[in-house]
């Protein structure tokens, strides 16, 4: 990884974090913080509130308790022109893809370029075309989100996530749904565009094979405990886990115990 | 399951089903009502002496615990407490319609000072939608009241011998109450039902979210060409609604009454003027705010489900139909 000079504030830093739905407390304290140019994995069994946390960190929601600044600026106390600035290099890719469903395949890759930039349309569609084949949607440019299935959704939800080079990504169970070729193209991508763009990349998943392909960093969420149990590389959690349910996780031990019967 | 009240020198639960080949979910349920039971009971039960298949159904039902805190708290049907979540949900239904309100005229403001935008093919989609696409059935309900209210006074007035005041009042109502107040009905069934749910479905599907974390603010993007689409309709509608009922009224006191258009026309003149149909007009206008707000409204306090789709469909026509009547009521006041 590309340490961060001494004195520069992390790209992304969460600090003493507690989410919430009214009084129902998800998850207590949580501290992390995501270099440039670094993938860290969100992982955690289902309902442990993995989806939650991601919606902070884009801003859709204010946490409980505690701080979540960018580049060391609290999101939530920040002018709304500057928060417009930080949002233009966010991308996020919504775990049904979240298409607008009355435009098209390329209308929708090109919103945020249209939106955010003065590029002239030539260059949007030359761009636009680019960013489907990147997930391999060459040809889908004039498809209606109903029309392609919902792996495809996913794939042109990422295009659109990608149409302006984002600095931050942010992926909400990225290969569920997707073929297993799909899915191992979908984590060359994420580590391409790590090196060549320097993106800092935050990907909530609990599908084993991609952790241990992807991240750089993984940090498990508890539900029992409703707190985050760790925050390492995934081969240093296996080797060695701070907690029993790690190491059941990341070893799917719980079938074990079911086939060691009888038998 | 029954068990008897005293179990007395009892260990140990043990079910002999060796010779059991077939099985549905029944004998599952038993099985796991045993095991709990005989728990409570602080008697064992070994799972393993039954058949294999039987025995990993019944483990992997067991397998994981019942999260203790998940269950909710079972409704105590107290009417207090029910008259105090009713009033909190009013609560919450006031904040997020003030909001809702706020963030509409901020984007408003920001269009009018330069700092936001409209998008054009947005907007044009929604003039086409609500503009010439709902004429059809804006003329057809014209017609028909044009018609109903010549038929009103041809029942009435001609009792009186004044069948010549049937122009005043088709003129009258058409222009200054009910050309306005049907067109707004009309829409607010048609198109204020159609907002609601497009942008219900689009928060349902993420859509709202995916325009927010694009730094697109959801309220210019979708709340402004449809508010302005309906203020710039909604009069031009009611021009034509209002046409076409004077002439739909003209027609039946022909035929009823005998009143020639001559007639007609020139009680037309004498009874309303320019004041009535500007009247009609400016109040149509409001009534499109009305309706473009209460179907932008209710989309966005939609919930993420089916369900609160049809609920935020409902509610808009309730609303839209509910807060036209108000006003047309207080402007009749003033």
């Amino acid at each position: 990884m590309n340490p961060a000079p001494a004195n520069e504030p992390p790209p992304l830093r969460v600090e003493g974090v507690t989410l919430a739905y009214g009084d129902y407390v998800v998850m207590r304290d949580i501290t992390f913080s995501v270099a440039r140019s670094e993938i860290v994995v969100i992982m955690g069994g289902s309902g442990c509130g993995k989806s939650t946390l991601l919606k902070h960190l884009i801003g859709l929601r204010q946490p409980a308790v505690g701080t979540i600044s960018y580049e060391g600026k609290d999101y939530f106390h920040i002018p709304d022109e500057e928060r417009d600035k930080l949002l233009r290099r966010f991308g996020v890719l919504f775990q049904g893809g979240a298409l607008f469903s009355s435009r098209t395949l390329s209308e929708n890759v090109a919103m945020p370029m249209r939106e955010h930039t003065d590029m002239s349309e030539a260059e949007i569609a030359e761009t636009v075309a680019y960013k489907l084949a990147l997930v391999g949607l060459r040809g889908f440019e004039n498809y209606y989100p109903a029309e392609i299935s919902g792996g495809m959704k996913k794939r042109a939800g990422l295009a659109r996530a990608l149409a302006l080079d984002p600095d931050y990504l942010f992926f909400d169970e990225p290969s569920a749904g997707l073929d297993p070729v799909s899915s191992r193209r979908l984590d060359d991508l994420i580590l391409h565009l790590r090196d060549s763009l320097r993106t800092s990349i935050i990907v909530v998943t609990h599908e084993l094979s991609s952790i241990f392909a992807i991240a750089d960093r993984a940090i498990y969420l508890d539900a029992i405990s409703r707190r985050m149990l760790a925050d390492a590389p995934p081969s240093e959690l296996l080797a060695r886990p701070p907690d029993p349910c790690i190491r059941e996780f990341l070893t799917r031990a719980g079938s074990e115990r079911l086939h060691g019967v009888n038998s | 399951m029954q068990w008897p009240e005293e179990l007395p020198d009892i260990l140990e639960l043990r079910v002999d089903a060796s010779g059991v080949t077939h099985w549905d979910s029944r004998l599952c349920v038993f099985l796991l009502k045993l095991g709990e039971g005989g728990t409570e009971r602080r008697l064992s039960f070994d799972p393993t002496s039954l058949p294999r298949e039987l025995c990993e159904l019944y483990q992997l039902a067991t397998a994981v615990p019942e999260k203790t805190d998940a269950r909710r708290p079972e409704a105590k049907g107290q009417f207090l407490e029910a008259v105090g979540h009713y009033t909190l949900s009013w609560h919450d239904l006031l904040i997020t319609t003030l909001e809702f309100s706020g963030e509409t005229v901020r984007a408003f403001c920001r269009l009018f000072t330069g700092a936001g935008r409209l998008r054009k093919n947005d907007f044009l989609a929604v003039l086409q939608s609500c503009g010439p696409e709902a004429l059809g059935i804006v003329a057809l309900i014209s017609v028909l009241v044009g018609m109903i209210i010549a038929f009103l006074g041809s029942v009435v007035l001609t009792r009186f011998g004044a069948e010549h005041y049937v122009s005043y009042l088709v003129g009258y109502g058409m222009l200054r109450e009910l050309g306005a107040l049907m067109v707004a009905i009309i829409m607010a069934g048609r198109t204020g039902a159609a907002f609601a749910a497009e942008i219900a479905t689009m928060k349902a599907n993420e859509e709202i979210d995916a325009l927010k974390v694009n730094g697109i603010c959801p309220y210019e993007f979708l709340v402004l060409p449809r508010l302005l689409a309906l203020v710039l309709m909604f009069p031009l509608l009611t021009v034509c609604g209002n046409i076409l009922g004077l002439i739909s009224g003209g027609v039946v006191s022909y035929l009823l009454m005998d009143v020639s258009s001559a007639q007609f026309i020139a009680g037309l003149t004498k009874a309303v003027g320019f004041g009535d149909l500007g009247l009609g007009l400016v109040k149509s206008g409001i009534f499109g705010i009305l309706v473009g707000w209460s179907g932008c409204l209710r989309g966005m306090q939609a919930g993420n489900t089916a369900a609160d789709v049809g609920l935020a469909t409902t509610s808009a026509v309730v609303t839209g139909i509910t807060a036209n009547a108000l006003v047309d009521w207080i402007a009749n006041l003033l």
